[in-house]
Parts: structure tokens; C-alpha cells; sequence
């Protein structure tokens, strides 16, 4: 008799083992590399000998030697060093474990605003309701970057810059997200005969909230989760390019890529390329797991996709539906590749 | 059909409008080929209208499209047919394609989104017109679509108003109208009245009626519903399991079905005299690896010890009529499975 | 549009709905805007200048400037401001936030026209293309282009443009806007459509090759999104009922691709050019940093950095208004072109 846990588990993993081999591939492929990048910061003391900070080596004799300027890529420095004798492998290193920990915080933040606000104004109704969406919907239609911008220079004001206010002004721009998709789902679940009957019965509401409707709510979040994830890593990336992001001289891609502009008049130009490759890396690693776990989750988009077509195409005149959602917050169309969340990139 | 411009040059003959001959028609799967329709003889009268039925997933719309060849990518048809003596089996996309409302037009069951939403009523018509008639002008075509709308009794003035402006009945209407604008010898209805409640049904049945009376058109009907084909149809195809398996003029095979799945089949309509709902037990059999003899064997309430290994042909049953069963002599043919 | 009077009356009661929707996110926005930028950092004098003046002249100058009375007082002058088209004085700059706007806008939006241009262009013909060629090489690739561009961040790809484009081969000019002294004269603001307009071929060809690294790089960026939307809609359309009834009445492949397919395809992309259009305006701040486009992008970053709180809100309340406008349009467009949403 497995046990109740195992029992869990299996049931967890069951959409994912149904799922086709492209969404498997791309879920693995993608989790891998992120968590290529997760690790590598922890373990990198143990591999590689520079640290991201790290501009100088200590000798033998307690005297410092100091690492060379703008080196080429070399054996000694595989990706070469910066203008401030920084190792662009380790500051890479690091800066991987700096957007994990950012994305991370920032998601959450925005999950724990826009999922509880999201299910109060789909449950609730009526005026609270119609005032959230149109504040939501304001907060939506403003280029999200210059959001970010703005909180993070509020955020200047009264906090250093670190890891939490790079957070909270990333993760301002999804609460709008997480709110949309939550209070739509709320909406159409609170009309599903099993809420109504629970409601019937006399339940109270806040079991009704979270037994019934937060427990299949909260299916559509892993993968707003992953797509918003690939998102803020090019968000931060944004902020730190503009000085917007963390205190110098800590690790980051966008602000190594800043002060890699100069570099490049010299004909220079490992310290702009590296740190970019990283971020398209990690993005797209993250854009792979949000769209295999798109195809996992919502097996009916797949099903439309190329694998069912020839055969149940010109079964008794099915109906195929209409373009693609304009929505740009329904889950992606067809094969995961739809305009989905993936549309309202940052762009950064 | 008054509507017309210039009279289409056709090949008046007494034959048939529309013969197949062997037909199959297959989708690829993961499991391999799947024969949705497995080797299907049929004829069509011009004027005559040939009822095809059957329960969901027995072939009948894969015939359907399989008769204009309007297929999924990866499918195939294989055997003959041939619409007033021409192939189209193996032709090429162009040809095929000339004929295709031309010729032979196909009326859809979902009239709703059967329209494009972005194109006015009357760009469809032109589009159409002017696909196969280059020299006829906008404006005449314009003229033949007012006309053919009139006819279906829909307002002229509308022809201009977009497809989300039309009720699910004019829709319908409307694709009859596309459908026979350009006269052609056959039309093929799938399930046309099925999204349509009873009263918009009966208008609809009206003119596909008057179509194959005054204007000749012959008339292949796909349905479920059997109550239609009595009433609209002069001859009727049973299917099953992608096969004919009993075929002959309405009155003859209502009155009496000679197939125990005809039979079946009839017994669970409700009629007024219906005391007791019947229903076949089972279900269709898997047309990826179908068993071998009758495929009707296994849920045949008549079978018999050499019906799964037997595979039944159409054989004469009564006047005109045919069925696929071992009960009657001439079934087993030459065709024993080894 | 539609010759049919009906038609028309249903457009313009669409398009009166639209506005009344519009306004009440307006004033979230606007209220949104003053809370954040002249509520939240308490005296914006002592904000912007606080190092530079001692405490009594900055007492003198927030009482001048009002920002000592009551906050509701300051709120409805605000908002008054925004109606009259006063979006206030910016502590650390002579002009008004309005001629700091006037003379930056046009670099901006020459930008954003440019690169709205090369991403539909791009995203319409290579998403349609591999749409319909599904799972062909040409497919893959332009999937792959949509991925990795998507990933890609905008001022890495400024950068290696400059890299290469600029410093390798020399063909383009690294940043700035055409220099005044090769400038048209001065009509829209726009250097392009001004040469134009003043028939002045040589500025013509100076305004465009400042125009095409910066702008090239923006609207690649903004074009990959539109590769996969075209992309999957074209794949939509192409099974879609009426596109087999279409071929059915055998109407002519092209003719199908065409009038049925791509056009209805394109209808969502109209909607979300508008949703695009936030996000070009930030991806116009960071390509005008690395490009050194002296754009709004550049006006509000310099606010940013000297902290002066009014020039930034004035900025700020600029660019909402341009994309609730922006939004509206869209909407009159989607009106125009999609015959069923004007119900």
C-alpha cells in the first residue's frame, strides 16, 4: 500500500508523464540549464578561483597582485576580465544566482498581491470588483519598465539598493498578471456546480474560498509563474543597465553590460558579449519550462496541436475555433507557442 | 435555375451524376493507418437524393468530404470517383479545385462559423463567382448573388451586411445559396440542419428539395437523424464501421430493414408507436485493426458461428434493395477470409 | 466602411463607450501617478535640492510653488494642469515639462514609428510565411528567431549592433540623433518626414542612417513577439471553418491565403500592436541610453538621476496620457477593421 504522500506525488506527476515528448524535452532542457545556473553560484568556490567581487589575488607573501585590465579571454580568465579587473566568468557566475534570488522574490511578491486580491474581486463582485479592474487594468496598460523605474527610484529614497527592492520593483509589474488570470478563473469556478453546492450546503465562505475555488484557482499559476520568471530576469537585467538595479559592484548582467559601452569603442568586447549570452541563456530556459508546462497543464491546447489533427480533423465537423485569443493574458494557443503571456515580454 | 447567367456548359447524359466506385478514405495515426471509409460503392441520379446514415464515427463525413476530396493533410483516397464521368480521384489540386463548387458543392453543419467574419455576404459571393467565371463582372455577380439570395428567401438588400449580422438558420441559408449559386450537379450535405432548431430544419429541407426537383441537382444527405431521411430522401445508405452495409429506396428499408444493424438502428428512433426505447449494445469496433468477418458480428443480436470470419458483400435482399448481412444468400460471395 | 447606416451609428456608439471606459482608467492612472510621484516622496523641493539650498529658502520656494497647501488643493490643480496642457516646471531645467517634452517627443516617436514599422514588417511577413510552411526549415527558423530574440535583452543587442555594425564595419554612425547642423528645417520634429517634406535629399539620407541601427534594433526586438502571434493565428485561420468552406467552393489557394487566411490572422495582431506599444516606449528608454537618442527616454532618466521629482511626474503623467490615446486608437482601428466588434 503506497503511502498517502507517494500517492500525491504520482497524482502530481501524472499530467506531466502524459504530456507529450516536445513538452517533456522542453520542461527538462529548460530546468536543467536553470538549475545549471542555480548551482553553479554555490558550487563555483570549489571549481573555478575567482570570485565575482574578486579583483586582486593575494600572494604568498601577504602582498595583493592586483588582475589585469580588460584581458582577453585567456586559460587564466576563460571569458577575460573587465575595466575594474573583475573575472566576467565569475561575475556571470554570480550574476545567475543574483536574477534567480531576484525573480524568485519578485514573482512571489507579486503572487502573494495579485493571486489573494484576484480571488476577493472574482469572488466578491460588484463594486469592488469593477474598481480593482480598472486599477489593475490601469496599471497594465503602462509600459511596465518605466513602472519598474519608477519604484525602484522610490524605493531609492529609503532603502540601499539589494536584492529586495530589485525585487519589489520588478514584481510590481506582474501583480496585474496574477490578478487577471486569478480573478478570471475565480469567476468561472465560482459558477462550477461543486462550488454552488458547497455554497448550498452552508459552508462557510472562507472554506469555500480556499478548499474549492483557491485549490483550482491556483493551477493556472505555475505557469504564469514561469513565463513571469523568464520575463523579470530581462526586467532586472533592464533596471541594472539603467543604475536602476542593485548596489555596484555586485555581480549583475545588466549593469556589466552598462559598463561594457565604453569597452566596445576600444574594440573590446568580450565584457558586453558574455553577460548578454547568460541572459539569453537563462531566458530562454525559463521561456522553455513556462511553455512545456503550458502544453503539461493544459493538455486540450495540445491536443489541437499537430499530433491530433490528422486524425480527428474531418471527424463529424469539429469545430476549430477562432484566432488566437486576443487576450494576451489567456494561457498561450495551440502549441504552447501562442501569443500568451510570452506576448507581454518586457522587451527589455 | 433561373438565378443563372450563362447556362453551364454540362454533359447532359442519362447516367449518373455522381458514381464512386471501391472508395476508402484514410487517416494516418500513431497506431497506423486508420480506413475511416473502407471500400464504398454508391450511385447518384441527377435529381435523386441518396440519404446516408449511420452512428458518429462511422465514416459518414469522412465520405462526405472524401467525395470532393476536402481532407486533412497526411489523409488519402484511394478507389474511384466520378462526377458526371469525370475522375477526380487522383487529379490534379487545380482541376480539382475548378470543380469544387462548380461542379459539386458541399453544405457544412456548423453554419456559424462556416462564413468569414472580416467579409461581407456578397464578397463571398463574387470571390466565389468570379474563382471559376473571371469574366463575369462584379456587378453581375453582385446581380446572381441578390438572386440566389432572394431565392433562398432571404432578403436581397442584405447582401451587403457582414455574416455576424445573420441568425444561424439565414447562415445556413446563405451557404445553400453559395452552394448552388453556380449549379452545380450535386450538392453534399453534411448534417445541414443539425445546429438548427426544428422549424429553420424544415425550411432548409424545403429547398434542398425544391433544388433536386426543379433544378435536377443530385443530393447526397449526411445525418443521424433518420426521421429527415424519410422525409427528404429517395434512396438510403446504412453504414457501418466505415462500410455499407445495406442500401435500397426508403420506403422499402423503413418498412423493412433487412440488416440486424438497420434493424437495430431503427428500433431505437422514437415514433409515436414507441413503447420501448431499444439501443444496440457495444460499441463500433476500432477501425485501426478492424475484426476480421462481419464488423458487426460482435454486437449483432443474429450472429452467427462463421460471421467473424466471413466478411459479408452487398447482395440483393428485396427489390432494389441490398444488404451486407450472412443471414441472406449471396453475402459470403467470394470474399473468405483466409 | 459598411455602406449600411446601421453600421455607422454602431461604430460611433462602439467608439463613445470606448472613451467612457477610457476616462475612468485615465484618472486612476493620473491619480496613480501623483500619489506615487508627489505624495509618496514627501517635499519634492527638499527631494530635488535639499544639498543645494538651506532650509529657508526651500521653505520659500515649496510655498511658492504650492506644494505646502493641502494635499487634495495640489491633487485638483494637478489634474487641472493636465487639462489645460500645464504639466508643471521641472526643478532642474529652464524650460517647462511641456517644451522639455516638445523638443524631446519627436526623437521619440521618429523611433518608435521606425521600429513599429521594421517589427511589422518582419513579424507579419516571416510569421505568416512560417505559418504556412509549417514545420519547414523556414518555420523552425523563424520560430527559433521569435524565441531567441525574445531573450534577447534590447541593449545587449544595441550594443553588439553598435559592435559590429558601427565600429566593425563602419557602415552606421554608433548613436545620436543627425547633428543640427545637417538638421531639415524644423516642421514636425521628425527628421525623416521633414527632409521629406522640405524635399532635402541629402538630410533625408543623413536622418536615416542615424535612423537604422537604434530603430532596427527596437523593432527586431518588438517584431519577434509578432512572429509568434502571426505565426500561430495564420495556423488557426488555415484550419479554421471558414477557410475549408472557402476551399470547398473552390475558390483559388492564393485567393484563400489571402482574403480568408492572413487577413483574419492579422486582426488580433491589431490589438496587440496597442498592448506592444507600452512596451516599445520602454524599450525606447533603453535603446535611446545606448544609442545616445536625445528622446523622452533620455529626458526622464536625466529627471531620474537629478532627482527632480516634478520633471519626472510631469514626464510621467506625459506618457500615460500617450498610452491611454495609443489604446484608444487601437481601439477605433479594431472598430474599423473587425466588423464584429462594433456591436
Amino acid at each position: 500500500m503506497p503511502s498517502p504522500l507517494r500517492l500525491r506525488l504520482q497524482h502530481a506527476v501524472r499530467p506531466f508523464r502524459s504530456a507529450s515528448r516536445t513538452a517533456r524535452v522542453l520542461v527538462t532542457v529548460g530546468l536543467l540549464i536553470t538549475i545549471v545556473f542555480g548551482v553553479a553560484a554555490f558550487l563555483a568556490p570549489t571549481f573555478y578561483r575567482y570570485d565575482g567581487e574578486q579583483y586582486r589575488v593575494e600572494q604568498p607573501d601577504g602582498s595583493f597582485e592586483q588582475l589585469p585590465r580588460l584581458a582577453p579571454p585567456s586559460a587564466e580568465h576563460p571569458l577575460g576580465t573587465t575595466r575594474d579587473r573583475y573575472d566576467v566568468l565569475a561575475r556571470i557566475i554570480d550574476g545567475g544566482r543574483l536574477a534567480l534570488a531576484v525573480v524568485l522574490f519578485s514573482t512571489l511578491i507579486a503572487m502573494l498581491i495579485g493571486v489573494p486580491l484576484g480571488l476577493l474581486s472574482g469572488y466578491r463582485g460588484g463594486k469592488l470588483d469593477r474598481v480593482l479592474v480598472t486599477v489593475m487594468d490601469a496599471v497594465y496598460v503602462f509600459p511596465p519598465l518605466l513602472l519598474a523605474i519608477i519604484v525602484a527610484f522610490l524605493l531609492q529614497a529609503y532603502f540601499a539598493p539589494g536584492v529586495p527592492s530589485a525585487a519589489a520593483a520588478v514584481g510590481v509589474v506582474y501583480i496585474p498578471q496574477y490578478f487577471r488570470v486569478v480573478r478570471n478563473h475565480t469567476l468561472s469556478v465560482k459558477q462550477e456546480p461543486y462550488v454552488e453546492a458547497a455554497r448550498s450546503l452552508g459552508a462557510k465562505e472562507r472554506t469555500v474560498i480556499s478548499r474549492y475555488v483557491l485549490f483550482n484557482v491556483i493551477q493556472s499559476v505555475p505557469v504564469i509563474f514561469t513565463l513571469n520568471a523568464a520575463d523579470a530576469v530581462l526586467t532586472l537585467a533592464s533596471l541594472g543597465f539603467l543604475g536602476y538595479g542593485v548596489q555596484p559592484p555586485t555581480p549583475e548582467w545588466g549593469y556589466d553590460i552598462s559598463q561594457a559601452i565604453i569597452d566596445i569603442t576600444s574594440g573590446v568586447w568580450w565584457t558586453a558579449l558574455w553577460p548578454g549570452v547568460a541572459i539569453v541563456t537563462l531566458v530562454t530556459a525559463l521561456t522553455l519550462v513556462g511553455e512545456g508546462l503550458n502544453d503539461v497543464i493544459n493538455p486540450l491546447l495540445r491536443a489541437r496541436g499537430a499530433a491530433g489533427a490528422k486524425l480527428d480533423a474531418a471527424a463529424d465537423g469539429e469545430d476549430l475555433g477562432e484566432p488566437a485569443n486576443v487576450d494576451p493574458l489567456s494561457p498561450g494557443t495551440e502549441d504552447g507557442s501562442g501569443p500568451g503571456l510570452a506576448g507581454r515580454g518586457f522587451r527589455s | 435555375m433561373s438565378a443563372a447567367a450563362a447556362p453551364s456548359p454540362r454533359t447532359s447524359s442519362a447516367g449518373p451524376v455522381l458514381s464512386v466506385r471501391g472508395l476508402k478514405v484514410g487517416y494516418r495515426t500513431t497506431r497506423g493507418p486508420l480506413w475511416a471509409v473502407d471500400g464504398i460503392d454508391l450511385e447518384v441520379a441527377p435529381g435523386e437524393s441518396v440519404g446516408l446514415v449511420g452512428e458518429s464515427g462511422c465514416g459518414k463525413s469522412s465520405l462526405g468530404r472524401g467525395l470532393v476530396q476536402l481532407l486533412p493533410p497526411g489523409a488519402g483516397v484511394r478507389g474511384s470517383v466520378r462526377l458526371a464521368d469525370e475522375e477526380l480521384v487522383g487529379t490534379s489540386s487545380g482541376s480539382l479545385r475548378r470543380r469544387r463548387g462548380e461542379d459539386i458543392a458541399l453544405v457544412f453543419q456548423e453554419p456559424m462559423t462556416r462564413l468569414d467574419p472580416l467579409m461581407k455576404v456578397s464578397t463571398h459571393f463574387v470571390q466565389t463567382i468570379r474563382a471559376h467565371r473571371p469574366d463575369v463582372s462584379k456587378d453581375e455577380a453582385r446581380h446572381l448573388a441578390r438572386a440566389a439570395l432572394a431565392q433562398m428567401g432571404i432578403p436581397p438588400t442584405r447582401v451587403d451586411d457582414y455574416p455576424h449580422e445573420f441568425s444561424g438558420g439565414m447562415r445556413q441559408r446563405i451557404m445553400i445559396a453559395l452552394a448552388i449559386v453556380l449549379q452545380p450537379q450535386l450538392i453534399v450535405a453534411d448534417e445541414p440542419t443539425t445546429a438548427l432548431d426544428v422549424i429553420v430544419e424544415s425550411q432548409i429541407l424545403d429547398i434542398l428539395d425544391r433544388l433536386r426537383r426543379d433544378e435536377r441537382v443530385g443530393l447526397v444527405l449526411i445525418t443521424h437523424n433518420l426521421g429527415i431521411v424519410a422525409e427528404t430522401c429517395d434512396r438510403v445508405a446504412v453504414m457501418y464501421a466505415g462500410r455499407i452495409v445495406e442500401i435500397g429506396p426508403v420506403e422499402h428499408i423503413f418498412s423493412d430493414p433487412k440488416h440486424p444493424y438497420t434493424q437495430g438502428l431503427l428500433a431505437s428512433t422514437i415514433s409515436l408507436e414507441t413503447t420501448e426505447l431499444h439501443t444496440i449494445d457495444g460499441y463500433p469496433p476500432d477501425l485501426v485493426s478492424p475484426p476480421t468477418g462481419c464488423r458487426f458480428a460482435p454486437r449483432c443480436p443474429a450472429v452467427m458461428d462463421h460471421c467473424t470470419r466471413v466478411d459479408p458483400t452487398l447482395t440483393t435482399v428485396g427489390p432494389l434493395q441490398e444488404a451486407a448481412c450472412l443471414l441472406y444468400p449471396g453475402a459470403d460471395g467470394a470474399a473468405v477470409t483466409p | 466602411m459598411s455602406g449600411g447606416g446601421s453600421s455607422g451609428g454602431s461604430l460611433r456608439r462602439y467608439l463613445l463607450t470606448r472613451v467612457a471606459l477610457t476616462l475612468p482608467m485615465l484618472l486612476i492612472l493620473l491619480t496613480l501617478v501623483f500619489l506615487l510621484l508627489r505624495v509618496a516622496p514627501g517635499d519634492p523641493i527638499r527631494a530635488t535640492l535639499g544639498d543645494r539650498l538651506s532650509t529657508e529658502e526651500i521653505e520659500a520656494r515649496s510655498e511658492a510653488l504650492g506644494f505646502n497647501d493641502p494635499i487634495l488643493v495640489q491633487y485638483g490643480r494637478y489634474l487641472g494642469g493636465v487639462l489645460t496642457g500645464d504639466l508643471g516646471n521641472p526643478l532642474t531645467d529652464r524650460r517647462t515639462t511641456l517644451g522639455v517634452i516638445a523638443d524631446t517627443f519627436p526623437a521619440t516617436l521618429e523611433l518608435t514609428l521606425f521600429a513599429m514599422m521594421v517589427a511589422i514588417g518582419v513579424g507579419v511577413l516571416v510569421g505568416a510565411v512560417s505559418g504556412r510552411l509549417r514545420d519547414t526549415p523556414f518555420d523552425v527558423g523563424g520560430r527559433l528567431f521569435g524565441v531567441l530574440i525574445y531573450a534577447a535583452p534590447i541593449f545587449w543587442l544595441g550594443v553588439l549592433a553598435q559592435l559590429v555594425f558601427s565600429l566593425r564595419l563602419g557602415w552606421f554612425p554608433t548613436g545620436s540623433r543627425m547633428t543640427g547642423f545637417d538638421a531639415p528645417r524644423d516642421i514636425t520634429g521628425l527628421y525623416v518626414l521633414d527632409s521629406i517634406l522640405t524635399l532635402d535629399g541629402s538630410a533625408l539620407l543623413a536622418s536615416l542612417h542615424h535612423l537604422v541601427l537604434p530603430g532596427t534594433t527596437l523593432g527586431l526586438v518588438i517584431g519577434g513577439i509578432f512572429v509568434r502571434l502571426v505565426r500561430v493565428n495564420m495556423l488557426q485561420t488555415l484550419r479554421s471553418d471558414y477557410v475549408e468552406a472557402a476551399h470547398a467552393r473552390g475558390i483559388g489557394e492564393r485567393s484563400v491565403l489571402f482574403r480568408h487566411a492572413f487577413k483574419n490572422a492579422l486582426v488580433p495582431v491589431v490589438t496587440i500592436i496597442g498592448l506592444q506599444f507600452a512596451l516599445l516606449l520602454g524599450g525606447a528608454i533603453l535603446t535611446e541610453r545606448v544609442f545616445s537618442w536625445p528622446g523622452m527616454g533620455t529626458a526622464i532618466l536625466r529627471f531620474l538621476e537629478a532627482r527632480d521629482y516634478v520633471g519626472v511626474q510631469g514626464i510621467v503623467t506625459f506618457f500615460a496620457l500617450v498610452v491611454v490615446i495609443v489604446s484608444l486608437l487601437i481601439d477605433l482601428v479594431n472598430g474599423l477593421v473587425d466588423p464584429r466588434i462594433r456591436y
